[in-house]
């Protein structure tokens, strides 16, 4: 029996059978629009509010400051162009890091074409954020600050309630955190973080795809984008994807149950990939912080091969991972996270992200490193580069 | 993304490592890109009668370069500066939009051996 182990579950996951469970019956009985005045409306409309009631719980919200998107991208194209043409009479000038995620990346290069000015805050060799420069940055026309909560290739955690205390002492700015990746894998109590707007998408948790919310705390003004119905307090138009919300919903209270302990046992996964990777492995380094970092996270650069040719080569022994490899991505360019960490561009490209999950067992990583041992090796023998350095250090 | 030719020749690539015997050498690439491709030839009476290859680069760049070595071994040296890069994807049943210029290193590397050849020879 060929073995297959998914190792990339900060890509996505995995719907969870309790999750489908819960989302079946609402496709098939109370599948109703929410919006209608009948009985079949109304008891779509049920499920929704009680879900919305579940998520704020959970997160230490209001059900009012919880908003349904489509995903993680709109939550944060909305956080972004919403508070940007909002708040636009007031200043121009936005901030954010240098290592978000493609959709804030994006929609500040948007913001940017149409007169906005936006500066990136540098990061530390380990990705974390410049706290200084943000001090400096901040002036009376900032109107929105976006640091993410936890970075998606390195897994690096933001020191967030500091940032916001400096932002809100400092300005007058909205501040954005884009959570998708920390939701469900590390504590987050809105009633205690200086926190404004804040991005979620269920399919990082064992939710479905197509689903996620946007936090906007009560008093946040922010422009909608979406026209037509007057659905999501008339700021979201569009019929509400009940069997979604539901999902998301049971997904985001699991995860929430099962954190203690899974963060717990998934880190000590993590910590015994990259023990034995550095260990075993030579001219291997690790990407990002060894200790303030999500529990499933591992990102290695393996010098002289290729990410792209690793992770297919992986992928033939059953294993899935991905790189932040230029081969590997549409636009040919290496990944953005890695180069602001201060990586050379080689390095970049012969780097792999790990992500553990709910299903990972030790057995998994052990297999795993052999892999990598078997795939590294192969792909050295073929490259020219480690010829050299053998020749030179031999 | 990739054609099975291409998987086959990635999983199992033709002609890799090094020609101890070689008498043409030539790198092309930069590992700033992410792709370097080095060919060694052996040429003996104007034939390549050798070719073999080491590659740093992505599943194309590495199953371009093994099927390039397949193509040029038996050719006179002509014939293998007449190979364009359009053969090595056609060898290859197809390569994604973005992967061509990985068939178009091939063809460079293949230039570059036979120029290291000739000015040897000279």
């Amino acid at each position: 029996m060929e073995k297959r182990i998914y190792l990339d579950h900060a890509a996505t996951t995995y719907v969870r059978k309790e999750v489908i469970g819960a989302m079946l019956p609402y496709m098939e009985e109370p599948y109703g629009n929410p919006s209608s005045l009948h009985s079949y409306g109304s008891a779509a409309r049920k499920a929704i509010d009680s879900s919305r009631a579940k998520i704020a719980a959970i997160l230490h919200a209001l059900p009012e400051e919880i908003y349904f998107t489509s995903g993680g991208t709109e939550s944060d194209n909305w956080a972004l162009k919403g508070t940007a043409y909002m708040n636009k009479a007031k200043g121009k000038h936005i901030i954010t890091s240098k290592i978000e995620h493609p959709a804030i990346m994006n929609s500040c290069k948007e913001l940017e074409k149409d007169g906005f000015e936006v500066t990136y805050l540098d990061v530390d060799s380990e990705g974390v954020v410049d706290t200084e420069q943000l001090k400096k940055e901040l002036r009376e026309d900032t109107i929105l600050v976006s640091v993410m909560t936890a970075n998606n290739e390195i897994g690096t955690l933001q020191p967030i309630n500091e940032i916001g205390k400096i932002v809100k002492s400092n300005s007058k700015a909205v501040f954005h955190t884009d959570a998708v990746q920390a939701a469900g894998a590390v504590g987050i109590a809105l009633d205690d973080m200086p926190v404004d707007l804040m991005s979620l998408s269920a399919h990082k948790f064992y939710g479905p795809k197509g689903i996620g919310v946007l936090f906007i705390r009560k008093g946040t003004r922010i422009r909608p984008f979406h026209a037509g119905g007057e659905q999501e307090r008339g700021k979201r138009a569009g019929t509400e994807n009940t069997p979604g919300i539901v999902g998301m919903a049971e997904a985001l209270e699991l995860a929430a149950l099962e954190m203690s302990n899974e963060s717990v046992r998934q880190a000590a996964l993590r910590d015994k990939l990259i023990k034995r990777v550095l260990g075993e492995i030579d001219y291997v380094r690790l990407n990002g912080p060894r200790e303030n970092r999500l529990p499933n996270n591992a990102n290695f650069s393996f010098d002289f091969i290729e990410g792209e040719s690793l992770l297919m080569r992986l992928d033939a022994q059953g294993i899935a991972v991905s790189t932040g490899s230029a081969c590997s991505s549409a636009s040919l360019e290496a990944s953005h996270v890695l180069l602001a960490i201060g990586l050379k561009a080689e390095t970049a490209h012969g780097s792999c992200r790990i992500t553990i999950g709910r299903g990972t067992t030790e057995s998994d990583i052990d297999y795993t490193v052999g892999a990598l041992k078997k795939s590294v090796g192969e792909l050295r023998e073929m490259s020219p580069l480690y010829d050299i350095k053998a020749a030179m250090g031999n | 993304m990739y054609s099975e030719k291409v998987m086959e020749h990635f999983k199992s690539p033709h002609n890799m490592g090094e020609l101890k015997d070689a008498n043409a050498v030539g790198e092309v690439g930069n590992a700033q890109c992410g792709d370097i491709m080095r060919m060694y030839l052996k040429i003996e009476d104007n034939v390549v009668k050798d070719a073999a290859f080491k590659t740093f680069g992505c599943c194309a760049a590495i199953a371009s370069s093994s099927v390039a070595t397949d193509m040029i071994k038996g050719k006179s040296v002509e014939e293998a500066l007449n190979i364009k890069n359009s053969d090595v994807v056609e060898a290859l049943d197809g390569l994604p939009p973005v992967k061509i210029h990985c068939s178009v290193l091939a063809e460079e590397a293949i230039h570059k051996a036979i120029e290291n050849y000739k000015e040897g020879v000279k």
